[in-house]
């Protein structure tokens, strides 16, 4: 019988210490056997369990793109007993990733449309994987135009520095790069909260969709500005988190009403949220 | 359809005859309570009872269960790599569940196995397993299974139900497993017409021994945020204690909780019986915690009950009226109270 909470073995190919102050570090995976790739096959916006033998599970958004091959991306935040011992490991050690898991962006809803991007802090993981997978040219003709606003404490504590540089060069796609405050004077983007900079740079919302994924405060004062915009709620699409274990729907904790963050969700927009209680 | 009858003493002898066949759980007196044990030498059954305090549901579904197993001994090729543990899933049969708690692993069947994901121990371990009700010619004081669409002989989600007729036991199949389980049992002769007159006389005096009602025919057309935020809930949940015992006690409850360890270089991953009762239920890694106040633990236990679920399969509530939360809360906090607050609110 098909086990679903198995995980498939993977090997660390690749860490990388993306974030200043070293909480947040990027784990490239590659299956141990080749074929589990396909097993895993994903779209932007899901999640998977990351599974260390000894010390447990942890959700983590899938922060690659399905049309990068090869191998299967994850930015983690050092906050718990899992997290904290993976940002121990090393490139060559032996884990598992059980997945892909949960719902994703609503990508047939966004084709034909202009796509809004919103990411605060290490929560633009998921964020990442879409852009990817927007700009590579077999699927950059199905939106309009994509503008992005991310957001982070300090330019030191923004991940994806490269690409975010490479991004910035693009013309067919608009970035907003801000930080809350730097001594920097060399810093060449914005200076200012996600809420303010989404407010001066984001001008409509005509045939607009909007991706928010950040932290609650962050999320609590981006709405307001995206309702004034003219966003619609079934428009304005969240991310959200919860404590899991399953993944599946089965164990019971990752409620919101009867709705479960990791079957149902993560992804829910604001007109599915109104409907439910507001415990999350 | 098979109705035999037996002698009190003559079913004991034949449940012990079956040892080949299944591995047979009965109710056994152990100290003030029964409790479900498996018949082993020198037990002996005893169906002289209201119900057990705890649920048969540790039979499909165990407290603590071992999921994977794997060694952290870097020196073996297979480190770090999980298997399955294995299981045993030769037949049980369940002798003597009572048809509450049958139905409780009906309402409960819709999460481990759904169309879209299959438990696959809850599974396996339920299809191997035979359930042999016992109804009820008592029902007690905190019984409300009439009021949730089951009944003292109620034969929902049972193979078999047998019936006290004082001196002996009326054994009816009801399923497959049932007849095959009948088929096993040695002895006893065919039911004649008075006997079985004697069952249906019993069945149908039974449920009006229950004069509690508990309406649950308003809780789908509530709107669940509305209910959420009902004034009541404080008050509701001021005396409780979030001990969990109603949680644990009860049969229809399935949160678990998913946990490594090790000793020496061998590791488990195991789940166990968790509860919405306790705070770390929901914390996150970050600190942050949706339900950090007992009284949005409290509201997450009776709604995700007798709302969330109504609202989900649409199938009734998820409560199979078997009273051991009522009987068991150590500070009085009924469910049937606070389901006529969620039924007759707004």
């Amino acid at each position: 019988m098909e086990n679903p909470y198995l995980p498939y073995p993977v090997r660390i190919d690749r860490i990388i210490t993306e974030t200043e102050d070293r909480n947040l570090k990027t784990f490239r995976f590659v299956f141990s056997d080749p074929a589990n790739e396909e097993g895993f096959s994903y779209t932007p916006g899901q999640f998977a369990e990351l599974s260390i033998p000894g010390r447990g599970e942890i959700p983590i958004g899938i922060a690659s793109s399905p049309t990068e091959k090869g191998f299967v991306m994850f930015t983690v935040n050092k906050v718990g007993l899992v997290s904290k011992y993976l940002h121990n490991m090393k490139e060559g050690d032996i884990m598992g990733i059980r997945g892909p898991l949960g719902n994703w962006y609503p990508w047939e809803e966004m084709e034909g449309k202009n796509v809004v991007i919103i990411g605060g802090g290490f929560a633009f993981t998921t964020l990442r994987s879409s852009i990817i997978y927007m700009l590579q040219p077999e699927n950059r003709s199905r939106f309009k135009d994509i503008s992005v606003v991310y957001g982070a404490r300090s330019p030191g504590m923004l991940l994806y520095k490269d690409e975010l540089a490479e991004w910035e060069k693009r013309d067919d796609i608009d970035m907003h790069i801000t930080v809350d405050g730097t001594d920097d004077p060399d810093w060449k983007y914005n200076v200012g909260f996600v809420p303010t900079i989404t407010e001066q740079k984001i001008t409509s919302a005509d045939n607009a969709i909007a991706i928010v994924c950040g932290p609650p405060v962050m999320i609590k004062f981006t709405q307001p500005v995206l309702e004034k915009l003219g966003f619609p709620p079934d428009r304005i699409i969240f991310s959200l988190e919860m404590r899991m274990k399953c993944g599946i729907g089965i164990c019971g904790r990752c409620n919101i009403g009867d709705k479960y963050v990791c079957k149902d969700g993560p992804v829910f927009s604001l007109a599915q949220l109104k409907q439910m209680p507001p415990e999350y | 359809m098979t109705e035999k009858v037996f002698t009190k003493e003559e079913w004991t002898k034949a449940l012990k005859g079956l040892s080949d066949a299944y591995r047979v759980f009965v109710p056994v007196k152990d100290g003030d309570f029964h409790v479900f044990k498996p018949l082993d030498e020198g037990k002996r059954p005893d169906f002289d009872f209201q119900n057990t305090r705890l649920s048969p549901k540790s039979t499909v579904y165990p407290r603590s269960e071992r999921m994977f197993e794997y060694t952290v001994d870097e020196n073996d090729p297979e480190a770090n790599t999980l298997t399955e543990s294995e299981k045993d899933y030769s037949p049980q049969a369940i002798v003597g569940i009572r048809p509450c708690d049958a139905h409780a692993f009906q309402i409960v069947k819709l999460n481990f196995d759904n169309p879209e994901y299959r438990d696959p121990w809850w599974v396996q371990h339920f299809e191997s397993t035979t359930l042999v009700g016992l109804g009820c010619n008592e029902p007690s004081s905190t019984c409300f299974c009439t009021q949730v669409g089951g009944g003292p002989f109620n034969e929902k989600g049972l193979d078999a139900l047998f019936y006290d007729l004082e001196e002996s036991y009326l054994v009816r199949g009801l399923t497959e497993k049932g007849e095959e389980f009948l088929k096993k049992v040695k002895g006893g002769t065919e039911a004649d017409d008075a006997e079985k007159k004697k069952a249906e006389e019993l069945a149908l005096s039974a449920p009006k021994k229950i004069d509690v009602r508990v309406p649950t025919d308003k809780l789908k057309e509530k709107v669940q945020t509305e209910l959420f935020e009902a004034p009541f809930w404080e008050d509701v949940a001021f005396a409780c204690l979030n001990c969990g015992t109603c949680t644990y006690l009860c049969p229809t409850c399935w949160c678990f909780d998913i946990q490594d360890e090790v000793l020496d270089k061998e590791g488990d991953r195991i789940r166990n019986w968790d509860s919405c009762m306790f705070p770390l239920f929901t914390l996150h890694g970050s600190g942050h915690n949706p339900r950090d106040k007992k009284v949005q633990r409290v509201r997450q236990r009776f709604m995700h009950k007798l709302k969330y679920y109504v609202d989900k399969y649409g199938d009734g509530v998820q409560c199979s009226g078997c009273g051991r939360c009522v009987r068991y809360c150590p500070v009085n906090i009924d469910i049937r109270q606070v389901c006529e607050l969620m039924n007759n609110y707004g």
